[in-house]
């Protein structure tokens, strides 16, 4: 028998489905979003690690929960790849509940009733913040590959510059997953005393030759679409759909795990019995794939894949500091929280605990927890409860050390 | 054998609500307050949770997954890891004290590993079973089988245990690598300390378990 989330998935399509949410929503996402938007003038440019002054530039964002008198409640979210700020509201493009909401609200681990929660659009995204589906200001056109390269350690300059004008001073906690985490850890080495606490989940200071070369298949896929018009697809009416379905396809095999996969759908077919002898998705797991692929495009932007994928390709807190990770956390205060699942091979166990160990060299105060599941690098997505117990600990214990009370929140 | 400096027991009150594990009360009253300490095999964590109720920086080690996630969902700083793999990632001098509780016996390197408690933190608190005490010795004599008890109850083949040790031993190795005895207690079955300014072999013979606050002797060595 399929399962409820396989059969959900079945589609006819030979290859990836076209996708059904026209480019000029998505478009109109880019640069007016439905949310709030901190614009920054041509007085306050982005420096950005390429050497080129962005600006002038925006930040869309979402906040959930109350700020308290002494601004001491903040937690920013930081997104992954393919996230966006819509953490725990329903999506605008795609209708769907946010992407966090198992952890984001009254009573979850991160209780708006308690804490104010941020969450903004990394730059280089294509839902509000500026990036390369956005329209340059200089030419009216949009960006396009004229958008200059992002890194990680940019995001998070942004964000700086966007807690800035929120009026907070310090975090109580940066959270994150995957490259989220990344920034997380981000802004732990780059701005201690900013960050009261993190929670680093299944995440790692610098992404793995493995991690760059699956990267690297999925921009090739993009860019050998004839549709992709060397980034200037929008301007042919055209988006490469095939190209980034491709990519999706590759990177959600490894958000997954071959047990998960084995779980799910086995070798089980797709409404039939036997083998069509053809290129049809005759096993579910191939529906599956595809169902992920045209459902990723209907929401995203293929240059904007390309340069964030290359943001996390660049990532490597220990190249800042001369090779030595441990020099990046010295003397650090932040309380950590960091979190692996034993089936991710995208960012396996080791990758945490080499960070838990520079951490210790650095006498952090650090929680470090491997959470037994077979679903993969995705599992910090998924409904895991020992994650959400562990995260809710994490932040009352902290909460307790930082002097928040409930009625503070 | 090493001199005896053994201080008295003062002032150790059992909290009315909650029942703490004999070794740990006499464990938490060695730590002065304020100070910051590593527990090495901190289990679930009922240890810490006790040191940061009384004001206590604490952070622990734990070798089994399901025990660093239960002490984490505690809010406790502990992180997965072994004494002999783990603590060398640690610089010299990052703590106060560093706490291993009824671990010992189950390292691979006991001796390096009390080098590396002595390295990282300024003060050491060991306690182990002692295989020197009388049941012990009456089921390997009598008996003429491997010794088990109510607080070690694996049989030889599937124990964790892989150095045991006697009071004796370890206050001989201590000799040997320089460190400094500051305070020794024996408990008995029960958890409780034996009578104070008895003899070495007594306690050797009628200890459950020893109890040893331990620093640097002096450098050089």
């Amino acid at each position: 028998m399929p399962s409820e989330e396989s059969r959900a998935t079945i589609t006819d399509t030979q290859s990836i489905a076209s996708p059904a949410i026209n480019a000029e929503d998505r478009a109109q996402e880019a640069d007016h979003p439905s949310s709030l938007v901190a614009k920054f003038g041509v007085d306050q440019p982005l420096q950005l690690d390429c050497g080129i002054d962005l600006s002038p530039f925006q930040i869309a964002y979402q906040t959930y929960g109350r700020l308290n008198a002494d601004r001491s409640n903040a937690i920013l979210v930081l997104h992954a790849l393919t996230g966006d700020q819509h953490v725990a509201n329903t999506h605008p493009v795609t209708g769907k509940p946010g992407w966090w909401e198992t952890m984001i609200g009254p009573g979850r681990p991160l209780d708006t009733d308690r804490y104010f929660i941020i969450c903004s659009n990394v730059i280089g995204g294509c839902m509000g913040s500026t990036g390369p589906a956005s329209t340059n200001p200089v030419n009216g056109k949009l960006w396009g590959l004229d958008f200059p390269i992002i890194t990680i350690p940019d995001m998070v300059r942004a964000q700086t510059m966007l807690i800035d004008r929120l009026g907070i001073e310090t975090l109580f906690c940066v959270v994150g997953g995957s490259m989220g985490g990344m920034q997380a850890l981000q802004w732990t080495a780059a701005y201690p005393k900013r960050v009261f606490s993190a929670l680093a989940v299944a995440c790692s200071t610098r992404h793995s030759a493995q991690n760059i070369a699956f990267h690297e298949l999925g921009r090739q896929a993009v860019m050998a679409d004839p549709d992709w018009h060397h980034g200037r697809y929008f301007e042919q009416g055209t988006h490469p759909h095939r190209g980034l379905g491709v990519a999706r396809m590759a990177a959600h095999i490894t958000y997954l795990s071959d047990a998960a996969l084995h779980r799910k759908f086995g070798r089980r077919m797709q409404d039939r019995d036997l083998p069509t002898f053809s290129f049809d998705a005759d096993f579910q797991v191939e529906s599956y794939l595809r169902h992920q692929g045209s459902s990723f495009v209907e929401r995203f932007d293929a240059n904007s894949y390309l340069y964030l994928t290359r943001a996390m390709d660049y990532f490597d807190i220990a190249a800042d500091h001369d090779g030595v990770l441990a020099r990046a956390f010295r003397g650090i205060q932040t309380r950590f929280c960091v979190v692996s699942f034993t089936s991710d091979w995208l960012f396996p166990t080791p990758e945490s605990r080499a960070l838990v160990h520079a951490l210790n060299a650095s006498s952090a105060r650090v929680s470090f927890a491997e959470i037994e599941t077979d679903r993969g690098h995705d599992a910090f997505l998924l409904d895991v409860p020992e994650f959400f117990d562990i995260s809710r600990a994490f932040l009352q214990s902290a909460a307790a050390a930082r002097g928040l009370t409930r009625a503070d929140g | 054998m090493a001199q005896q400096q053994i201080l008295p027991l003062n002032g150790l009150v059992q909290d009315a609500a909650v029942h703490y594990r004999g070794d740990h009360l006499l464990v938490a009253e060695m730590v002065e307050r304020g100070s910051k300490v590593l527990d090495v095999g901190c289990g679930e964590g009922d240890l810490l949770q006790l040191l940061e109720a009384r004001g206590i920086d604490g952070r622990g080690i734990e070798l089994s997954r399901e025990g660093v996630n239960r002490c984490v969902a505690k809010g406790l700083a502990v992180v997965q890891g072994d004494a002999d793999a783990d603590l060398v990632n640690y610089p010299d001098d990052a703590f106060d004290y560093v706490i291993l509780s009824q671990t010992l016996q189950a390292t691979r390197q006991p001796r390096v590993v009390l080098e590396n408690l002595l390295r990282i933190g300024h003060r050491a608190i060991v306690s182990f079973p002692n295989f020197g005490f009388w049941k012990m010795r009456l089921q390997l004599l009598v008996g003429g089988h491997m010794p088990r008890t109510e607080n070690l109850p694996a049989t030889w083949y599937d124990t964790a245990n892989i150095h045991f040790c006697t009071i004796k031993d370890f206050v001989q190795l201590c000799d040997e690598i320089n460190v400094k005895m500051e305070r020794a207690v024996a408990l008995d079955l029960h958890g409780r300390p034996l009578r104070v300014n008895l003899p070495w072999w007594f306690w050797n013979l009628f200890g459950e378990q020893g109890v040893f606050l331990l620093s640097r002797a002096g450098k050089g060595k």
